[in-house]
């Protein structure tokens, strides 16, 4: 499957069949900072990728105390 | 995973409610929780005029939607910083909200009406950034909420933001942030009705019903942010909150319910002994406010630099 990262941008293939949790484990990403997006929907946890998906990893948190 | 609602196949999990949602019980939920938020802060009265202050932020956009959802008459009010790049695309992405939902965005531009920008303004003032960010924004919204006959100056500010200032506040004991740190503060002695109609959604959920809604916000982080304290903190309290769900929400709403109160007193004699700005009129408790100060250091004539520059100062 293709991934897509930001921060900095970049993009990585990765062996499926793979759960949305497993994939964030081994990319070492909190669960909680990030969505995972396919087209224009979200993707649940224990939802399947396979090889021919492309998911966007989308951190979720903003800085800025001010 | 099935939605808790309709048992239809979810989207996301809400792990602090131990829930899942398909998108459109999902968007049901947030706007439920902006509502509560509404009823028990007693945050916006029907028929209220709430001006949105708009980064073209997830949260700023998410907080604009739900409040023209829920039937709330608002306008936004942008802020050009002059941040490069990420100031011309977040603009671009409040314009694009605004125009497609037919909502007026009013702009005002940091170097066009007050001579600085974040950056060289900081720099100049010698204050962080983020500083001199936060007291120009406070400023201007506070300004142009009064000046335009708002009820009430409404922020993108949510669950997880509340919780990572809680967390500095309380790690420094800062006492008196601690009594003014409430998701609404009543307009008085100059200020208006400031409220934070987000504090029960966290920020994966404002991002996700940006997502869900199709909200194209700016995804990309201000560069001024990069290592500053507070994304310290929140990067902190996720760690606690995946071992422990719910652990942000419980320890910003203990803290209202519980501890809140004993720190109000101090900020209230504070509130008490403000009076106008002698340059600007904006209540302070000096004879020259923050920002006029901050004005005076930040703002540079252009005539003076190349002066400088021309004698081999730089
Ligand atoms: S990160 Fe700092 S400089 Fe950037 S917009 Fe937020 S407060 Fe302003
Ligand atoms: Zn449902
Ligand atoms: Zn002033």
């Amino acid at each position: 499957m293709k991934v897509l990262l930001r921060n900095p941008k970049r993009e990585l293939e990765i062996e499926g069949p793979m759960s949305v949790v497993a994939l964030l484990k081994r990319l070492d990403l909190n669960r909680e900072a990030v969505l995972v997006i396919r087209g224009d929907t979200l993707v649940p946890g224990d939802a399947m990728l396979d090889d021919s998906d492309t998911v966007e990893i989308r951190p979720v948190i903003s800085g800025g105390g001010g | 995973m099935k939605c808790r609602v309709c048992r239809e196949p979810a989207v996301i999990d809400v792990r602090r409610q131990n829930a899942n949602y398909c998108c459109e019980h999902f968007l049901r939920m947030c706007r439920d929780q902006v509502a509560r938020a509404i009823d028990e802060f007693a945050m916006v009265q029907p028929g209220d005029r709430c001006l949105v202050a708009v980064s073209g932020g997830k949260d700023s956009l998410a907080v604009w939607d739900l409040l023209v959802e829920l039937g709330y008459a608002a306008d936004g009010l942008y802020i050009g910083l002059g941040i490069g790049e990420y100031s011309d695309a977040s603009r671009d992405h409040a314009r694009a909200f605004a125009s497609s939902r037919g909502l007026k965005l009013t702009e005002i531009d940091l170097r066009a009406e007050y001579g600085y920008d974040i950056p060289t303004g900081a720099r100049t003032a010698h204050r962080a950034p983020c500083s001199a960010c936060g007291l120009s924004k406070r400023h201007i919204f506070d300004k142009a909420a009064i000046d335009g006959g708002y009820d009430v100056l409404v922020t993108g500010h949510n669950l997880d933001d509340e919780a990572a200032v809680l967390f500095g506040n309380v790690l420094h004991w800062q006492t008196e942030y601690l009594g003014r740190q409430l998701p609404v503060l009543p307009a008085q002695n100059g200020f208006p009705r400031k409220v934070k109609p987000l504090v029960r959604l966290g920020e994966r959920e404002t991002a996700a019903y940006c997502v869900l809604r199709g909200i194209d916000y700016l995804v990309d982080e201000c560069p001024m942010a990069a290592g500053n304290r507070h994304l310290g903190y929140k990067d902190a309290l996720n760690q606690i909150e995946a071992v422990s769900p719910g652990s942000k929400f419980d320890f910003y709403f203990g803290f209202l319910k519980r501890a809140a109160g004993h720190f109000r007193s101090g900020a209230e004699v504070d509130q008490a002994e403000l009076r106008a700005c002698a340059r600007c009129g904006a209540p302070t408790p000096g004879e020259v406010c923050a920002f006029c100060k901050l004005v005076d250091q930040a703002a540079q004539p252009r005539t003076v630099t190349v002066m400088l520059n021309q004698r081999g100062h730089s």
